[in-house]
């Protein structure tokens, strides 16, 4: 009985956020504040009534309720309880009620932590939410119901897709959703402007903090699906440019010309249109990316069964927000506010450079993607588009891009010179051709690229470090303001992130060897040494685990215990590599399949990796940065209708 | 022209060059790195050049995989019920790879009519067909019970 209570809520969810959609914002145009105020009510609501939902269908899978038929197909007697909690969102209908849990989350914060913003404009933004909310509760009720109940009953669960048991899988889709759906709010906050017809550019300042912590979510859920693809895919792969994995990423580049573009708005009233567009393109870019994982029209690594109906489903809703707010934008945008104009060497055009660069990575991840789809539609055969196309474009992008952002620091808003630019920034210029050099010299094979790579990352790290050494020296204080240090722990992150990278794509050492027990290799540096496997019980599955020494000289460095598993209820083979992580290399094996009869032989990956960490390492600073950015104070003072903001702009950076 | 328009009208034009120019490499990379599905019974029909690169999909034949002795070398079939070719590859072989299995092989032909593979793809899902293998297989007129 009770998870057809889990479906109650989930109806009544959906009856509060038809409420939510259309009470206040009819309440915003009479300004009947009895209407008003519903919105808040309607928020915690549905959030509540979502926590029941989810807490039911979570609770299924503890008790193991195999009469569910989303449990049966994703869980099993024997799976560990820590996974009986992910598995909720495992597949298909249960990571769209988490998708729709986040929205409701998002929304009851935005209902509790808005409370200063001028009440219509609030009601509106919580009423957009609303009709976001709505439509995607049609979809899960509609097509996506995870409280179907089998008939008769199952006796044994089929167990949850091995590949998912893992540490990874429980904290990598929460963190990703967040941000995917956190970017909703930014859009809530452009439509409701949009409606209003707002002159000043308050509301910017309102979506700012929403929009960093969205972005700061998406950046680190990224970040943890590769780390994931790296240790659990065992070869070792950090990114592949898979259509899914570029469903994330176009709206986390546009999320990031969005943070730079707010800025401007909000100091200085320029890119105001450009701003509402990016804050719309951000969230459909996130629908897109629900559409392509969720309809199967992609080949992907990340298989999910396809079903025509939810992918027409969600072709309408994607057509129905995007037409919709696109059209909003068209009819209102020529009114909105103008911003003051700049000169060519300025902060604005340093970030103008930021927001084409990454508009126009956008653009091209997005033609990659969807290119085949063309292609296929158009009858003229089935192609796939590689690697290196985006490798390619990606490099040349990153060259403006990291040549600029040190300039964008240090230069002020609306016009400077650039003799005075170049002034200050020579040192770090210097210096970071130093170490590109020196780099270079001690290790050639690393070739032109790559040093350029490293160069790059040590421009902008010593770029933004400068600055907030000039800042001090300039200040004679130790505290650095919050938004300074946010920026620059961002940038820094940005900068680990390139030196990590091009490390790591020249001087990897990756062999797939045939090894028997008893025998060496050597690679980098290091001796491995196989000494054979042996078979290992797990909860729900059967292992081969072998063991390998790896020394270096005479000396032990460690050992590592690679896992070929086999799971007892699906009969599906994985590999667990097993990894040795430091901060400049890690080591990395594991074993592909046994080779002969006698189980001997063992087909082998061993890989040494310089700097990978780096990769996810970037990723944390630009985490921190995002949050820090969020936290400062400035965005929860009550401030008077159209702030001088002039003075402030002057030293507080973007 | 007020200098100000003049200056805008340069910035404008830097830009669209810039778009412009990123636009044309963009295309010229989508050509070089585009890789066609190739069916067995296409690479049986269509004089598919050697030594260009393609993405060979189908069932593994049964029976077909055999391994040398002393490397990772190994050979297996790929068909599609109607026509199969012969697949060499040097590596590791995915975890859901097997006999009777839909699998995806990037590489190339060689002279003597071989598939050289550099990379085999297998889903993750054991129940998983490629798309376009499912599609390839539905043409081919290859029914289940064939298996």
């Amino acid at each position: 009985m009770t998870v057809e209570l889990g479906q109650i809520s989930l109806l009544a969810a959906l009856l509060t956020a038809l409420v939510l959609g259309v009470v206040p914002m009819i309440g915003s145009y009479t300004g009947n504040r009895r209407f008003i105020a519903v919105s808040t009510s309607a928020s915690l609501i549905q959030f509540l009534l979502l926590i029941i939902s989810f807490g039911i269908l979570t609770s299924a899978f503890v008790v193991q309720d195999f009469s569910v038929e989303y449990v049966a197909r994703n869980s099993n007697s024997l799976l560990p309880m820590h996974y009986r909690f992910s598995a909720v969102w495992s597949a298909h209908e249960g990571s769209l009620l988490l998708w729709e849990l986040i929205l409701a989350v998002w929304i009851a914060a935005v209902a509790l932590f808005s409370k200063r913003l001028p009440e219509i404009f609030r009601a509106r933004v919580l009423a957009v939410l609303g009709w976001i909310s709505v439509g995607f509760l049609l979809f899960i009720i509609l097509t996506s119901n995870p409280f179907g109940r089998l008939i008769p009953s199952a006796v044994e669960g089929l167990d949850l897709n091995p590949l998912l048991q893992d540490f990874g899988l429980i904290i990598h889709p929460p963190l990703l959703y967040m941000g995917y759906v956190g970017f909703s709010v930014a859009f809530a906050f452009a439509v409701a402007a949009l409606l209003g017809g707002e002159v000043s550019r308050d509301w910017v300042r309102w979506s700012r903090p929403w929009t960093l912590v969205a972005w700061a979510f998406l950046t680190i859920g990224i970040a943890l699906g590769s780390w994931w693809a790296y240790y659990e895919l065992g070869w070792g792969g950090y990114w592949f440019w898979d259509p899914v994995e570029n469903a994330s990423f176009m709206p986390w580049l546009v999320g990031t010309a969005l943070i730079h573009s707010q800025a401007v708005t909000e100091k200085r009233g320029a890119f105001g249109n450009w701003t509402l567009l990016l804050a719309l393109s951000a969230f459909s870019l996130s629908l897109l990316g629900t559409f392509l994982v969720r309809s199967g029209v992609l080949t992907s690594v990340h298989a999910f069964a396809s079903d025509p109906t939810r992918g027409i489903f969600i072709l309408i809703y994607l057509a129905v927000v995007v037409g919709g707010s696109l059209t909003l934008y068209a009819a209102r945008a020529p009114k909105m506010i103008q911003g003051g104009g700049f000169a060519g060497m300025s902060r604005e055009t340093f970030l103008l450079v930021n927001n084409l660069v990454f508009a126009v990575m956008a653009a091209m991840v997005l033609t990659g993607t969807l290119y085949p789809l063309l292609i296929d539609a158009l009858g003229a055969g089935k192609i796939s588009v590689g690697p290196p196309y985006f490798g390619l474009l990606f490099t040349w992008l990153l060259v403006p891009l990291v040549i600029a952002l040190p300039f964008g620091i240090f230069s002020r808003w609306q016009q400077d010179s650039g003799s005075r630019l170049a002034g200050i920034l020579r040192w770090p210029l210097l210096a970071s051709l130093a170490i590109g050099a020196v780099v270079w010299v001690m290790q050639p094979s690393i070739g032109f690229v790559s040093a350029a790579g490293i160069t790059g990352g040590a421009w902008v790290i010593l770029g933004s470090l400068f600055y907030v050494g000039q800042f001090q020296l300039k200040k004679k204080s130790f505290r650095i303001p919050g938004s300074i240090l946010a920026m620059t722990l961002a940038h820094v992150g940005l900068g680990v992130f390139l030196v990590g990278l091009s490390m790591v794509s020249t001087l990897s050492t990756e062999k797939h060897l045939r090894m028997e027990a008893g025998d060496k290799y050597q690679m980098a540096g290091y001796t491995f040494e196989f000494l054979g496997t042996k078979i290992v019980q797990g909860p729900n599955y059967t292992a081969n685990e072998g063991e390998f020494v790896i020394s270096k000289g005479d000396q032990e460095i460690t050992r590592l215990y690679p896992q070929k598993r086999e799971y007892a209820q699906r009969g599906n083979m994985m590999t667990e590599a097993a990894i040795d992580p430091g901060l400049t290399r890690d080591l990395y094996v594991s074993l592909g399949e046994p080779l002969d009869q006698s189980g001997r032989a063992w087909a082998v990956r061993v890989y040494h990796k310089p700097f990978i960490r780096w990769i996810w390492l970037g990723a944390i600073f630009m985490l921190a940065g995002g949050m820090l950015a969020a936290a400062n104070k400035r965005y929860r003072r009550k401030m008077p209708a159209t702030a001088p903001v002039k003075t402030e702009a002057k030293e507080v950076a973007a | 022209m007020t200098p100000t328009r003049k200056r805008r009208l340069i910035a404008v034009l830097v830009i669209i060059f810039g778009v412009g120019i990123s636009a044309v490499i963009a295309m010229q990379a989508l050509n070089e790195n585009m890789l066609f599905f190739v069916s067995p019974t296409d690479v049986e029909e269509q004089a598919l050049p050697a030594g260009k690169r393609f993405r060979l999909g189908g069932l593994v034949a049964t029976e077909s995989v055999s391994r040398a002795e002393d490397s990772l070398a190994v050979t297996f079939v790929v068909t599609d019920g109607a026509h199969s070719v012969d697949v060499r590859f040097d590596g590791i072989l995915p975890d859901l790879f097997r006999e009777g299995q839909g699998i995806i092989a990037l590489g190339q032909l060689t002279p003597d009519g071989h598939f050289e593979a550099d990379e085999v793809l297998a889903k993750h899902d054991e129940n998983y067909m490629p798309p376009e293998v499912a599609d390839a297989l539905e043409k081919a007129g290859h029914v289940e019970s064939e298996l």
